[in-house]
């Protein structure tokens, strides 16, 4: 299905369920106006987010990933959002080796009673995807190939 | 799988800016998708039978419906599936009102992306199998942190209720804010004749364990049963010998440590009892003015201590504590007024918060119930009142309204026309919140009767001239400049979190506000529930409130505990971890990582494997992105779900 040609990239977003999806909702709730560009997926928790689903996401024609979680030490389950933060930090250095921007991935922490912050996040990354344009597309026998080697990785 | 899709209207609150009918044209071509409608309000009634009677119609296996946010109502229409016979987990929830309609205009791209969110859901709910919830028992003791108002409160009723209450307060003695005041509005009531039966029947009730001068260690555990580890704090006392009878206090030498209760207007000894109706009544030595702490010389009290329960040595101990429900009710604190330079915080001694006044108003305070002015001690004639320190100010980072100050404050003017009869006071405040019950004839009894003059306007600077204070401000209902020559100010200070707070909150694994506030639930309908189970908010904790607000709270809360206890049993959330032992090659990274230590090795013909503990784990999924198998999945999350979610929306 074609995004809205020209007007829209395709972002996704991992958000965990207490803090940030909570945040999601409190800038629903005060009608913060953001782009509308992202989707969101909702985890349990931050902690649950392997790094090879944002690789995924990212070669299966992503624009941009944007993952958030509970601020480090407000985790609900305690210690998941230090998982969370080593691994994507990890994974931030490991996107150029794929031939990826690495702008086009970034995490954060917004709380349940930040829906301004939400706001914020929201309209400052689809901008900066919507500077860097659109990500290249995999197309014909590679995307072939690509989709083999993905399954193969999860 | 054959799914039914279901797109809200809400009102006008998503059709508003979404065409929910297009929605449901586009998701009947989705895989599995067999039939697709859009309907007036969902959650309703004729919304939730339209859905049982459209899966009985098409023999459907899994909804969709695409509404509201899932911390809404994901619960309701989960009860709505199995009522028509479905498991409940073959559901999922399309967030396009919090998510979409009410967050941009353009009904072309809300449209669009609404249906992006329905083709996610559907291409998830094809993964999800039924899932089936286990019973498992609870401890039926409750945990209520705080011994204020509130938490008195919900511990009595906790106890009435039959439930065995564990009450920790930080302070030797409970009664908090409350067992400060001299008499509350609007009635004029003496606060502590009516608190002070409240505490002593704490004290007296069978079912209630109360631990003073103790905190929160460490919470393990999950609802029904919490591990609770509780530091008893030095007191230096033996308080199984100590009868509260105050002869140590008497002959004390050291008169010169800090009197928190008094709110350091006056002075104490280094071995006290805060107040004379403290619960329980038993002394504490401050080691920071206690001669034999010091110096090793004095030891006084120990002599003199008819029971022999000083006890120089004392250590912190650590108890612990089993329960199955926790109840926060930690209350607040005042802000700190010396922020305000130019209202000469901390640098006049005319100028004191409103607590202060508080307790030299008070019988029991400092000053024996006579209002005296801290520099000389003269009865003051000009009483000026500032409103809003600290309140509704955004610049010093308060811009909330911290409710009862308005209330207070017409109360203190109230009862300083009752000690000085021919004294006058000023009121310079921002606007009048009175809203509670007789709360506005209240401040204008305050005006009419007692003849309190109050001026609409901020207070520019405070500063001395000769042995008085001049207030300088605005009326702008008159549009003018004021001065008011004072013998005392009083600040009516503004409620924020109790310090500490935040630190309890990430032990309760609750979230909190900006400000250290703790969250509730759901702002309207789960007003004392936290998001984390088994953890309930009672009193200022959660919020500034006043007295009868906050005895509410603690009733509701234990209410919520009483309810929670009436089952025999609480059912597991079976969104859980499960290990595929086949996949598992026994590395142990899934126990090493797992914060709630829910997975343990077992022997499986000879090899290493992990199994999860069922009751245990919490479903956060962090072993299933630490597994480098796949063998561990958390059920409802699994890899295959979230990709499939990824791959509704990507897939070049």
């Amino acid at each position: 299905m074609p995004v809205l040609e020209g007007k829209e990239l395709r972002i996704v977003g991992f958000l965990c369920n207490w803090c940030s999806y909570g945040g999601a909702d409190t800038a629903g709730v005060g009608r913060f106006d953001q782009p509308t560009d992202l989707r969101i997926i909702k985890v349990p928790c931050s902690g649950r987010i392997d790094p090879l689903f944002i690789v995924k996401t990212l070669m299966s024609g992503a624009d941009g990933v944007l993952v958030s979680g509970c601020h480090p030490n407000d985790c609900h389950y305690a210690e998941g959002n230090f998982y969370a933060r080593r691994r994507l930090e990890m994974l931030k250095r490991f996107i150029p080796m794929l031939g990826i921007d690495p702008n086009r991935f970034d995490y954060t922490w917004v709380s349940a009673s930040e829906g301004q912050r939400w706001q914020e996040v929201v309209t400052k990354f689809t901008e900066q995807i919507h500077k860097l344009g659109p990500a290249q597309k995999i197309e014909g026998a590679d995307a072939e190939e690509t989709l083999k080697l993905m399954e193969a990785s999860l | 799988m054959k799914i039914g899709v279901f797109v809200c209207h809400c009102g006008t609150n998503i059709e508003g800016t979404v065409d929910t009918a297009a929605v449901a044209a586009a998701a009947r071509e989705f895989p599995g998708v067999v039939f697709a409608t859009d309907t007036m309000y969902a959650c309703s009634e004729p919304g939730q039978d339209g859905i049982i009677e459209a899966i009985k119609e098409h023999n459907l296996d899994g909804v969709v419906v695409a509404s509201c946010t899932p911390r809404m109502h994901e619960p309701t229409f989960r009860k709505t599936l199995e009522r028509a016979g479905l498991n409940r987990y073959l559901f999922e929830m399309a967030n396009i009102r919090e998510h979409v309609s009410w967050i941009g205009k353009d009904r072309e791209a809300n449209t669009n992306k609404s249906v992006d969110l329905v083709r996610m859901a559907a291409a998830k709910l094809l993964n999800n199998k039924p899932l089936f919830s286990k019973s498992f028992d609870m401890n039926k003791k409750v945990m209520i942190v705080g011994g204020g108002v509130a938490g008195i409160q919900a511990a009595l009723d906790c106890a009435d209720g039959g439930l065995q209450v564990v009450l920790v307060e930080k302070t030797s003695s409970i009664g908090g804010k409350m067992a400060k005041l001299d008499k509350t509005f609007p009635t004029v009531d003496c606060s502590s004749c009516v608190l002070g039966p409240r505490m002593v029947d704490v004290a007296q009730h069978p079912n209630i364990t109360l631990h003073a001068y103790s905190e929160i260690e460490e919470v393990n555990g999950y609802v029904g049963n919490f591990e609770v580890k509780i530091k008893k704090k030095a007191s230096y006392v033996n308080w199984d010998l100590c009868t509260g009878c105050g002869i140590c206090m008497e002959k004390c030498p050291s008169k010169k440590a800090a009197d928190p209760f008094n709110e350091e207007l006056g002075k104490t000894t280094a071995i006290n009892i805060p107040f004379p109706q403290a619960i329980p009544k038993k002394a504490v030595i401050d080691p920071d003015f206690c001669m034999k702490m010091i110096k090793d010389k004095c030891g006084v009290c120990a002599k003199v201590c008819p029971s022999e329960a000083i006890d120089y040595t004392q250590k912190d101990e650590i108890i612990t504590e089993e329960v199955g429900a926790v109840v926060a009710a930690t209350g607040f604190d005042l802000f700190d007024w010396t922020v305000y330079g130019e209202y000469g915080g901390g640098k006049y001694p005319d100028v004191i918060t409103s607590l202060q006044y508080e307790r030299m108003l008070s019988a029991s305070g400092p000053s024996e119930g006579h209002i005296k002015r801290p520099s000389d001690g003269k009865e003051p004639k000009n009483v000026v009142f500032i409103q809003c320190v600290g309140s509704r100010d955004k610049s010093v980072g308060r811009p909330y309204c911290s409710g009862f100050c308005c209330m207070y404050t017409a109360k203190q003017s109230i009862l300083t026309k009752d000690h000085i009869p021919d004294s006058q006071s000023y009121v310079f405040y921002m606007d009048i919140r009175a809203p509670g019950k007789m709360y506005d004839e209240f401040t204008r009894r305050a005006m009419e009767e007692y003849g309190a003059r109050y001026i609409r306007g901020r207070v520019s600077m405070v500063y001395p001239k000769g042995d008085k204070l001049i207030v300088r401000g605005a009326d702008t209902l008159m549009g003018d400049q004021v001065e008011v020559d004072a013998d005392l100010v009083v600040l009516a200070v503004g409620a924020e979190a109790s310090i500490g707070a935040t630190d309890l909150a990430k032990k309760l694994r609750i979230s909190y506000d900006a400000y250290g506030f703790f969250m509730e639930g759901h702002p309207k309908l789960k007003p004392v529930e936290t998001n984390t189970a088994g953890v309930f908010l009672a009193g200022a904790c959660q919020g500034p409130k006043d007295i009868p607000a906050s005895v509410a709270q603690g009733s509701a809360a234990a209410a919520k505990v009483l309810s929670m206890f009436a089952k025999d049993q609480l059912e597991s959330d079976p969104q859980i971890s499960v290990v595929d032992i086949k996949r598992c090659i026994g590395c142990g990274k899934c126990i090493s990582t797992c914060p709630f230590g829910a997975i343990k090795e077992i022997d499986f013909r000879g090899q290493p494997k992990a199994e999860v503990i069922e009751t245990i784990c919490q479903g956060c999924g962090i072993c299933t992105s630490t597994c480098p198998q796949g063998a561990v999945q958390l059920q409802h999350f699994t890899d295959n779900q979230i990709l499939a979610e990824v791959n509704a929306i990507c897939r070049f």
